[in-house]
């Protein structure tokens, strides 16, 4: 068909050379229920940024919104520019994309700009670039890749001993910078990553057992001789919602505040008579408790509405989790969609007062460029999936 | 595979059920608990102090007003919060205030108890070189702030003490109380005298602002919801001289014999003067005590210094109870005006002996002279007549003694009249000798001594009847209560509390004896009163107070014989009355009268109108 109406020249049908274009920009294979859901979370966002924070920043109101704006831009075009490959070049790419990961949130310690105590991002003229927030997307993409690779050597422990080490290397070295909060995010996408390669389920068993065990020695047995693992505040946050009233000047009190924002918001919001999002009673409000501002200002109505776009990018992940044409783009879609419920489900929780305070910002919603911009990236990935899946079972290639 | 997608698409339908039900939960369920406390979250309330009113004394002279203090407060909540950092700040604060650490940590301590969350003051009357100090250094004093205060200030010093009273801080006790509704721990009410009665009308009402603050508490732009001014209390005048008063005052200290006074006029119950001595600035309530000062101030109530004598007193009188004596035996018709009763010098009553003062005898008497020359005998023979016909104690109480007055100051005492009934009661509760009520102790009283327990207040109350013929008057020193501008907005003139019978002839024949007493060439204070210009009716008493030395007293109504004003004092130890009472009593009267003569020559001289 297409050889077709090109051979016909100026003379193509109108119907057929839409088709065309379509096709050859990738837009036929989309899944579009996907992509409304994506740019309608960063659409939300940047709205939201421009009503919540014009008097953030003296002088500048549209500080926030403008960059958000622009991130979201950026963020676009990559998720554009990613559907045109086909993922599977990563699976190739794999040594090198973990190599570049481990690389770039090592280099931190050493270039990386150190904000409230922690060296996560590096930091250049005009923005800064936080090399985790791609990292999760890297890690899913290479470690994959190491699944399929590897997949008939060794035998199943050794396999799974392998994957849990390369996931646990990056997620360790994220630990230290310190950022608790990604590191689990990419702790959470090895697992999940290993779950679509097959790991068995006793393996997840035993896994799942030594991470309670961790957790309790952790927090528990660890400073109770005196050898600290977490930084007081982290911990301070992991348990503090446990108990927030015990701590109302503290991390229970953010929580707090947060969990009265939303509640204040009840059915259609307070719009802009907002105050405890409004007046810095809600902390980092244009960043980790976006979904607090939302709840405030624009009531169940709005907070619904975002969990509904969530809900439905999910689906249409897990959705394409199935139609993948080959097991690694099952792999992949698969980490890339856990990994964003795990973000979305933590810290929409830790805004509503029923998850601890971890620092893992919500996607597309939360103020900064590398988690918006990384998260577009991730579900271009998706679209690339789903885009060749649809080519192969028409069996054509798009170029 | 097919399963293992499953499985995540149920956890994700589980995750995404949770995080609804709890925002549901939170916004629909509880939204409206929520939006109270975020609505309650961003404002902050001040309370802005309403400065008391002052008390004037019935000139309009200030006695008591109010001066702006700078007081050192700490907001709390506003501390480093780094134990090392906040140790650090609140030495170098207690540098400032001159106070040791554990001195500020306690007084930090002390205030958070009773107000929580409210600044606490860790000193009053702080100077301008700390504020400015502070003001530079704000950086290193996180949470101090320098806050204008008001403090009650005396210009007079002790002057009518026990009358004005003290303010201090609201009770926890009085706060349940129906006159204290609506204030808080911290405020200040009266704590005795009139700043206690009269304590709704000094008090004011606190103004309050409303701020809309952010998270730090910080004022958001734009932000004042409300500012309600606070209202000033207003101004308490007082029926007190300044005149009478200060000489009531000088007279009392320049013996410097603990001891009272009492002016009233004697048709409206004014007290023109009331003083007690020893006394006391109320300056010390102001400020913080040591404890020396706190043991000196209450370590006896009966020779402490807030005690005021005039009230709160329990005395017996000595011969000027005669006139309750002369007045009972007279209406009671035991004698009549012209009755002769022979004094020998003493009266014997079975084994007991009663002999005049001094080994007097006066020979035959009758009621005047009786009194002009304070004869005991006389009287004992009136108590005798009377012995068991309660006519005495009737008309003691009749008169107003040992009852309470229903003064405007608290803490005034009742007192006691000895009777049959009250020592039968004694005896039966196993409190006194096993002995009935006799002749002795009712000829006892006729003189004013035994087991009489009085005060200067009640008597002046008991002559202010004779003089004025028989009402007895409420006894009070509110006069009026003005607005800032002058305005009176409520004038106190309380009902007398009832009339007596007096037959005016009785009335004249005892005037006379006691016109005499003062001003009669035998008058037992003649010495002292003989020169006076004007002429008045008084009477000495010497009252026995074992294991003291005798008490003196006096007193008097004047002008003779349609007095205005009754004076009463009384010196504990002082001796003979015309010994010191008695020219103490002249010189009260002297500034009495002699303001009101000058100021007659102001309206001759057509300066006056």
């Amino acid at each position: 068909m297409m050889y077709a109406t090109r051979t016909r020249g100026g003379r193509a049908e109108p119907f057929a050379v839409r088709v065309s274009i379509a096709e050859r920009l990738g837009l036929a294979h989309m899944d579009w229920p996907l992509a409304l859901a994506t740019v309608a979370l960063a659409g939300f966002s940047v709205f939201t940024l421009g009503q919540a924070t014009s008097h953030d920043v003296p002088g500048s109101p549209h500080y926030y919104l403008d960059r958000q704006a622009v991130y979201s831009l950026l963020g676009l075009v990559g998720m554009v520019l990613l559907t045109r490959i086909d993922y599977s070049r990563f699976r190739e790419l794999r040594v090198g994309i973990y190599t570049f990961l481990c690389a770039s949130v090592s280099l931190v310690f050493v270039f990386g700009f150190a904000a409230r105590g922690s060296r996560r991002a590096f930091e250049f003229p005009m923005f800064s670039f936080q090399p985790s927030e791609l990292g999760k997307l890297l890690l899913v993409l290479a470690l994959a890749g190491f699944v399929i690779d590897g997949a008939r050597r060794g035998s199943v422990k050794r396999r799974t001993l392998r994957y849990l080490c390369l996931g646990l290397a990056p997620a360790a070295l994220v630990f230290l910078q310190p950022d608790l909060g990604t590191s689990m995010v990419l702790v959470v996408a090895t697992l999940a990553v290993m779950y679509f390669g097959g790991v068995p389920w006793t393996h997840f068993a035993v896994i799942g057992a030594a991470l309670i065990a961790l957790i309790a020695l952790v927090l528990v047995a660890a400073p109770a001789v005196g050898v600290p693992v977490l930084k007081g505040y982290q911990e301070q946050r992991l348990t503090s919602f446990l108990h927030p009233s015990e701590d109302a000047g503290g991390a229970g009190y953010q929580q707090n505040q947060s969990v009265v924002a939303i509640g204040s918001g009840q059915k259609t919001g307070r719009g802009d008579r907002a105050t405890q999002t409004r007046l810095d009673f809600v902390p980092e409000r244009h960043t980790d408790f976006i979904f607090a501002v939302i709840g405030e200002r624009y009531g169940f109505g709005g907070a619904a509405l975002v969990l509904s776009l969530y809900a439905l990018l999910f689906w249409r992940a897990l959705r394409i989790v199935t139609l993948s044409k080959n097991s690694y783009g099952t792999l992949v879609a698969g980490g890339i969609a856990v990994s964003l419920l795990f973000q979305v489900f933590i810290n929409v929780g830790m805004n509503l007062g029923i998850m601890p305070i971890t620092g893992i910002p919500l996607p597309l919603m939360s103020y900064g460029g590398s988690s918006v911009i990384a998260t577009f990236l991730a579900v271009g990935v998706l679209q690339s999936i789903n885009i060749q899946a649809r080519l192969s079972q028409k069996g054509r290639f798009a170029w | 595979m097919a399963l293992r997608i499953a499985v995540v698409g149920g956890v994700a339908v589980a995750l995404f059920a949770v995080l609804l039900f709890r925002l549901w939960d939170l916004q629909i369920l509880s939204g409206g608990h929520y939006l109270a406390e975020a609505k309650n979250n961003r404002t902050r309330e001040y309370k802005v102090i309403a400065p008391r009113g002052d008390i004037l004394d019935r000139d309009g002279n200030v006695l008591v007003d109010n001066r702006t203090s700078l007081a050192l407060q700490l907001n709390t909540q506003k501390l480093p919060e780094d134990p090392a950092e906040e140790k650090a700040e609140l030495a170098r604060l207690g540098q400032l205030a001159h106070m040791s650490l554990r001195k500020v940590r306690r007084t930090i301590d002390e205030q958070e108890e009773v107000a929580a969350g409210a600044p606490v003051t860790l000193r009053k009357d702080v100077g301008y070189d700390l504020v400015y100090y502070l003001e530079e250094n704000q950086r290193r004093f996180p949470g101090v702030v320098v806050q204008r205060v008001f403090v009650r200030h005396y210009p007079d010093e002790s002057r009518a003490a026990h009358v004005v009273g003290s303010v201090g801080e609201v009770s926890e006790e009085e706060l349940t109380e129906a006159p204290y509704k609506g204030l808080e721990p911290g405020d200040e009410v009266g704590q005795g005298g009139v700043e206690y009665t009269y304590d709704k009308y000094l008090r004011g009402r606190p103004g309050l602002t409303k701020i809309q603050v952010n998270a730090l508490g910080q004022p958001t732009p734009g932000g004042q919801l409300v500012s309600q001014p606070p209202t000033p209390g207003d101004n308490l005048k007082l029926t007190i001289d300044p005149e009478v008063q200060a000489a009531g005052e000088s007279a009392l200290a320049s013996r410097g014999l603990p001891g009272a006074f009492v002016t009233m006029n004697v048709d409206n119950g004014q007290l023109l003067g009331l003083g007690s001595f020893p006394t006391f600035d109320p300056t010390i309530f102001t400020e913080p005590m040591t404890q020396s000062q706190v043991n000196e101030l209450y370590r006896d109530p009966e020779l402490g210094l807030l005690t005021d004598r005039a009230t709160e007193s329990y005395y017996p009188t000595g011969s000027t109870f005669k006139i309750v004596t002369a007045l009972a035996a007279l209406e009671g018709k035991v004698i009549t005006p012209s009755t002769t009763i022979f004094d020998g010098g003493k009266l014997t009553v079975g084994t007991q002996s009663f002999q005049n003062a001094g080994g007097a005898s006066y020979g035959p008497l009758t009621l005047v002279p009786a009194l002009e020359v304070s004869s005991d005998v006389f009287f004992y023979e009136l108590g005798l007549k009377m012995w068991d016909t309660g006519q005495l104690q009737r008309w003691a109480a009749k008169l107003g003694i040992g009852q309470e007055s229903g003064l405007d100051i608290p803490g005034e005492t009742e007192g006691l009249v000895p009777s049959k009934k009250w020592r039968e009661e004694l005896v039966a509760e196993g409190l006194a000798e096993e002995r009935p009520w006799s002749a002795g102790d009712n000829i006892q009283l006729a003189t004013g001594q035994g087991d009489l327990q009085t005060n200067p207040l009640q008597m002046a109350i008991a002559y202010a009847a004779l003089g004025n013929g028989g009402t007895l008057v409420t006894p009070h020193v509110g006069m009026e209560v003005e607005d800032a501008a002058g305005r009176v907005l409520k004038e106190f003139d309380p009902k007398p509390r009832r009339r007596i019978k007096i037959d005016p002839g009785h009335r004249a024949a005892i005037m006379e004896g006691l016109h005499l007493a003062a001003q009669g060439p035998q008058g037992t204070s003649y010495g002292v009163f003989g020169g006076f210009p004007i002429e008045v009716a008084g009477k000495t008493g010497t009252a026995q107070r074992p294991p003291h030395a005798d008490q003196s007293w006096y007193a008097v109504l004047a002008p003779y014989p349609d007095p205005r004003i009754v004076t009463i004092v009384t010196m504990e130890e002082g001796g003979f009355g015309a010994e010191s009472a008695a020219p103490a009593a002249l010189q009260i009267l002297e500034a009495y009268f002699d303001k009101r003569a000058s100021s007659v020559s102001a309206a001759g001289t057509g300066l006056a109108e």
